[in-house]
């Protein structure tokens, strides 16, 4: 596996504003990539940044071993050779479908320009619909054809920004999948912008969370979630609670509910005993960390539920007026006010050092992160 | 009074108000499709990054629609043979006079149809290997014209009864031959009655027509 693109300390700022802080990545040949993160954090200006519509202040841009943008030389987008599909689609609505799809082919009227439309229509599911235009399309049926015209010319890289913004939730998961599954049979590397992580995981081989201009964390979805990075990552990336805990051993943590072993690393070397700096640890608890069990001493109270289908997501307070979250199959409903037993099910320790002398002080309730997941628009 | 009217003179000079109207038509014709392609270029113009270039199509856009129309065609009239040193007849004179004066209210227009089309228009022509002038070319105009043809239309059919004016320089158009017509049979009124009839019809069923398909673009866009 070689890298196509490598993006390398790239900087921009509109005007004085800095968008993008010397973020480095590089993506694996066929690989798709998704950049994540809060609107405003930077994801689409780095897209921009790769497409050629904007000039990078500091930094390089080399696709498929070729240098393409740093401060001084620019590659224009049209000789990039990138495919892009943009969150409103930029259909051409005075052309067809068809000639949508032909538009980037070099001599569209030829005997093998049309084959290619044929061919990129089939791949969308399309086929049917070549002479229409595109307001008379649905919205996923726009969406696949952004990405067939996106695909026809055979660009080295595909740039999705937002793609699945404009749809609704049902169709967003199924497009997505299809959308991933179109992209690994024509072996072509991409690069999505999106600011809903199940999009994110559900598409991308590889997730960058993206803050402030500069990528936090590069990895796969499932590292991302059970191995955050950094406080932020942990915070951005699905649901949970920081709990303040003492290292106490090698890999061990104590909390109020009690001893964690964690078979990782942990980020304090030595037990908070002998370190002194009186830090201590903040331990991320997941919902599915946190497993109901009515043999359990451990109790807690509910204090709200939501009600997801397969499971509940209840809110819990222990005695210590601490709150958690727990995920629950949805045949064990309790009502709010009640009292169930608990049982940590935690295999590997994910802990932040907490600012030297405050973490025991912190009240409760700042404690518990809200995150807001698949914010939709 | 009615009775008084003699309505036979008009069949008696239908050739010679149609050999007006046909003048009339032309210049329409001539000075819609100069005006539109001269205007096109100088909404390029004032849209470049060219700031030079841009002012000074601006300066000329601006020129032309603070001055009367009359003024425009007398002064091309008187202006044209000294520039360039041959006589010139009023026909032409009337048509250069028009498409350059159309060409800045029909430039105001295609600017307003090239600023509708989003700029993610040219990036996508772009991210499909073509440079930002070819983009320019094939996705936004064949769109900001689309869009505008009602508008386009519009303006055509104000400048077909501004047509009218160039009986100031005396081109024979359908009003110059109705006014003659008049005077050769002595009967002014009817003639004026019936040439603005006709102008009537025209404008009014062109119109309709302009109705009808701003609503088929409506849904399209």
């Amino acid at each position: 596996m070689s890298a196509i693109l490598s993006v390398d300390a790239l900087s921009h700022a509109y005007g004085k504003t800095p968008v993008v802080r010397e973020l480095s990545f590089a993506l694996e040949h066929g690989d798709i990539a998704c950049l994540l993160g809060a609107s405003g954090c930077g994801k689409t200006t780095v897209l921009r940044l790769i497409a050629g519509f904007e000039t990078p202040q500091a930094g390089r841009i080399a696709l498929g071993g070729e240098l393409i943008a740093d401060a001084r030389r620019q590659l224009p987008p049209e000789k990039r050779r990138i495919g892009m599909v943009f969150q409103d689609y930029a259909l051409f609505p005075h052309l067809t479908i068809a000639q949508n799809v032909g538009f980037g082919l070099p001599d569209r009227k030829s005997a093998l320009a049309i084959r290619r439309i044929e061919e990129m229509l089939d791949l969308v599911g399309l086929a049917a619909q070549g002479g229409r235009y595109p307001h008379e399309l649905s919205g996923g049926q726009q969406q696949r054809v952004a990405l067939a015209r996106a695909l026809a010319p055979a660009p080295h890289l595909l740039l999705m920004d937002e793609p699945f913004s404009n749809l609704d939730v049902e169709l967003r998961e199924r497009l997505s999948l299809e959308v991933r599954d179109i992209l690994k049979r024509s072996g072509t590397s991409a690069i999505l912008v999106t600011h809903d992580q199940h999009e994110a995981f559900a598409m991308a081989d590889v997730v960058g969370v993206m803050r402030d201009g500069r990528i936090e964390q590069w990895a796969p979805p499932y590292e991302l979630y059970h191995q955050p990075a950094t406080r932020a990552v942990a915070d951005f990336i699905g649901q949970g609670v920081f709990m303040p805990g003492e290292v106490v051993g090698k890999g061990e943590v104590q909390v109020e509910l009690g001893v964690l072993h964690s078979d990782l690393p942990l980020e304090c070397a030595e037990t908070c005993m002998t370190c002194q700096r009186d830090c201590h640890l903040d331990v991320l608890l997941r919902p599915d960390d946190i497993v109901h069990d009515d043999a359990s001493e451990l109790q807690a109270e509910v204090v709200a539920k939501s009600f997801r289908g397969a499971d509940f997501l209840y809110t819990l307070r222990l005695a210590s007026g601490r709150e958690l979250l727990s995920l629950v199959p949805s045949h064990h409903n309790h009502a709010v006010g009640e009292k169930i037993g608990i049982r940590l099910a935690v295999d590997h320790v994910i802990g932040f050092r907490g600012t030297p002398g405050t973490a025991h002080e912190r009240p409760a309730a700042a404690t518990v992160v809200p995150i807001a997941i698949a914010r939709g628009r | 009074m009615l009775s008084d009217f003699d309505f036979s003179v008009l069949t008696d000079s239908l050739p010679f108000l149609w050999a007006g109207l046909q003048f009339t038509i032309q210049l329409t014709l001539v000075a819609m499709t100069g005006g539109i392609i001269f205007g096109t270029l100088l909404a390029l113009a004032r849209l470049s990054s060219m700031k030079p270039l841009a002012m000074a199509a601006a300066a000329y856009v601006n020129t032309m629609r603070s001055i009367p129309l009359v003024m425009v065609i007398l002064w091309f009239f008187l202006l044209l043979p000294l520039l360039t040193g041959k006589p010139m007849g009023a026909e032409s004179s009337a048509m250069m006079t028009f498409m350059a004066f159309e060409a800045a209210y029909y430039s105001e227009i295609m600017r307003a149809g090239i600023q509708s089309v989003p700029r993610g228009q040219v990036h996508a022509g772009q991210a499909m290997g073509f440079t930002y002038s070819q983009s320019m070319r094939f996705v936004v105009l064949p769109q900001a014209f689309r869009n505008m043809l009602p508008i386009l239309l519009t303006q055509t059919i104000v400048l077909f009864q501004d047509t009218s004016l160039v009986y100031a320089i005396g081109s024979k158009d359908l009003l110059k031959a109705s006014e003659i017509a008049g005077k050769n049979y002595n009967r002014p009124i009817e003639m004026y009655i019936f040439v603005a009839l006709i102008y009537f019809i025209i404008c009014f069923s062109l119109s309709q027509l302009v109705k009808r398909l701003q609503q088929r673009i409506a849904i399209i866009r």
